[in-house]
């Protein structure tokens, strides 16, 4: 069985992801599906959201388009490349233009080293430049992210903030120019105003550079603001996926329309419509048969029992995996 | 109704390297029982400060509070550590921000549930247990039973928090501290855990103080909101006259900056330029002031002091919002 509905013409895409299974061993002999059978597709310049619950993959999903964690099947072409077939020296190489940024963005730099050493270091491994040329890169780069350079090059990561930090990381995902960069959960450690503050930042820096984008987020309300396409996952699998407008319009998959409405409003008059979700995704170890997300789900039969549902077109551009689609 | 919580003039200092930190300058806050109080600011406002302060629970050679905390009646602040002690668990009680750190990781949960079941209702063993079976299953957890066997490492965050929320409502506390009980979870989740506490708080007739950097937690369950900025709180009003009618530059930015689900898609999000003024090194007029788009030159030379408006509403602000000043936007 095929679940290749929504891929797009292959000339048209920069990054196409077939089957991508990732599985972990689990005490007892068991294995856990982490990523089970996920495909789809960006085309250069889109931003997709990857959306879901902790534990629904999104991160494992991230890693693995990079080859960090090492998927058990499936294909990942990037522009002329099939990633999981490089060897680790082409690997290398390929990854200076897919570039990841890290959901904690104090502990994902370096205390010991300058902010300098930390922008630096990707043009000093590739050796990018003399010593001059990359001084002035690293401060054009500190520029561009909304640090001032003669302030910050000297200090280390711990004298900074959350935000801040995260704009250093930012930083040093671009220096290699990167096509790509994926973005796993950036802003979800920060405060609500510092989460603005590097959304517009991850906006600014994608025109700038003619990034394409990743953002992994387990919450609807940040991702509005950044992307043009959202993929909805769970426990593994991929439920829906479509434009930004369709999927907050119309959710079509009855997982989607309950995470929209568990965000909350800051309006006290809003009367809560909220979609009866309960409970927590089952483990991943044994999921339900079927479609996964019945045993929480308000429209579930026997149907959703016993046979899994393939992603089918509901409307222009939106897929869901769902017999039920809500009309 | 009556006051169940009282904080006059509550100042909290740190002594550090850098000097005298000031984290809560002089607050004020009334909490009537029965009642439930948002508490909103950002990263370093003082808002987790102030609540465990008011709980009594900073201590250590480098922490001075001062000011007057008065709890159902009794003065905590001129109370002894030993005699504040004992209104924790049945006077008041706290719910933690990070579940997985809060519990104990090589203790069952049901010995964590029944500790101050044992010690502070003097329960036998047998008693403890039936009743801690009574709290899972008040918390929503899917066969309790179980559970009491099983260690945190065992759990997920949502489950953790609600065995976090079970442990705090164990002795039927009249006043319930949750301090970002939700920012740890996912929005799922989030929603959940807020439906149950505002449910519990109905049930057991609660006062809660719920501490979060997110106004859109506060919206849909508190009364009242007080807005903490820079140690000090800057607005104050029942919860919808807040929403509808925002007094303090400040809150509305906080506001603004949320990222809303009904806004159009690919909009730019509004942000609060700039950062929270130094600790150890406050400026001498508004705190907001080089961050707010209204200051003007008296902002930034005199501090303003909390104003009363109608409904209950306070704010601290030389140029409050929907006044009739011209102001000059910058």
């Amino acid at each position: 069985m095929t679940n290749h509905a929504h891929l797009r013409k292959d000339s048209d895409v920069l990054l196409r992801v077939e089957d991508l299974v990732v599985e972990f061993k689990v005490p007892g002999n068991k294995v856990v599906n982490a990523v089970s059978s996920v495909s789809f597709d960006v085309k250069e310049g889109e931003t997709l959201a990857v959306v879901g619950e902790s534990g629904c993959g999104k991160t494992t999903l991230g890693k693995a388009l990079l080859q960090i964690q090492k998927p058990k099947s499936g294909t990942v072409r990037f522009s002329d490349n099939e990633l999981t077939a490089l060897s680790k020296k082409e690997l290398r190489e390929a990854r200076t233009s897919i570039q990841m940024i890290f959901q904690d963005p104090i502990s994902s730099l370096d205390p010991r080293m300058t902010v300098r050493q930390i922008v630096e270091e990707p043009l000093w491994i590739w050796s990018k430049g003399d010593e001059n040329e990359r001084l002035e890169k690293v401060k054009t780069l500190l520029n561009n992210v909304g640090l001032d350079p003669e302030l910050v090059l000297d200090r280390k990561s711990y004298e900074f903030s959350g935000g801040q930090c995260q704009r250093i990381s930012i930083a040093r995902s671009l220096a290699l120019e990167p096509k790509m960069l994926i973005c796993d959960e950036p802003v979800s450690a920060l405060d609500v105003s510092i989460q603005a503050q590097i959304l517009n930042l991850l906006n600014d820096m994608k025109d700038r550079y003619g990034l394409t984008l990743i953002f992994i987020s387990h919450d609807l309300s940040v991702v509005k603001a950044i992307s043009t396409r959202i993929m909805v996952m769970y426990l593994g699998k991929v439920c829906e996926i479509g434009t930004t407008e369709s999927i907050y319009s119309k959710p079509a998959h009855h997982y989607t329309a309950a995470l929209i409405s568990s965000v909350p409003v800051p309006d006290p008059t809003h009367k809560l419509e909220r979609t009866p979700i309960t409970g927590e995704p089952p483990s991943p170890v044994d999921p339900p048969s079927g479609c996964r997300f019945r045993t929480r789900c308000p429209a579930a039969t026997e149907l959703c029992a016993t046979e899994e549902p393939m992603l089918r077109e509901v409307s222009d551009g939106q897929f869901v995996a769902c017999h039920y689609p809500r009309a | 109704m009556s006051s169940i919580l009282k904080l006059e003039n509550l100042k909290v200092r740190f002594s550090t390297h850098r000097g005298q930190l000031e984290a809560v300058r002089g607050v004020d806050l009334d909490v009537q029982a029965g009642t439930s109080i948002g508490i909103v600011g950002e990263s370093g406002s003082g808002k987790t400060v102030m609540s465990r302060a008011a709980m009594g629970l900073l201590t250590g050679s480098n922490v001075t509070r001062e000011g007057r905390v008065t709890f159902d009646g009794k003065v905590l602040s001129d109370m002894s550590r030993e005699e504040v002690r004992n209104e924790f668990g049945t006077g008041m009680a706290m719910i933690f921000q990070d579940p997985m750190t809060a519990l104990n990781p090589v203790r069952r949960i049901g010995s964590q549930l029944q500790e101050s079941l044992r010690i502070r209702l003097g329960m036998s063993r047998k008693e403890a247990k039936a009743r801690s079976i009574e709290l899972l299953t008040l918390v929503r957890i899917p066969e309790p039973k179980q559970m009491l066997r099983k260690f945190p490492s065992q759990l997920s965050g949502g489950m953790r928090q609600r065995i976090m929320i079970a442990i705090a409502i164990s002795c039927n506390p009249k006043l319930l501290f949750a301090d970002e009980p939700t920012t740890a979870l996912d929005v799922t989740v989030q929603a959940q855990i807020l439906e149950l506490l505002t449910d519990l708080r109905q049930k057991l007739n609660m006062t809660m103080v719920l501490v979060t950097h997110d106004l859109g937690v506060v919206a849909g369950n508190t009364d009242y909101v007080a807005v903490m900025y820079a140690g000090e709180i800057v607005e104050q009003a029942p919860t919808a006259e807040l929403f509808a009618n925002m007094k303090m530059p400040y809150t509305e930015a906080l506001f603004k900056s949320i990222p809303n689900i009904q806004m159009k898609a690919g909009s730019r999000l509004p942000v609060i330029e700039g950062r929270l003024p130094d600790p150890t090194d406050r400026p001498p007029g508004c705190g907001f002031a080089a961050r707010c788009n209204y200051a003007q030159d008296k902002c930034f030379t005199d501090h303003p002091e909390l104003e009363k408006a109608k409904d209950g509403h306070l704010y601290r602000c030389w140029f409050p919002l929907g006044d009739s000043i011209q102001r000059k936007v910058s």
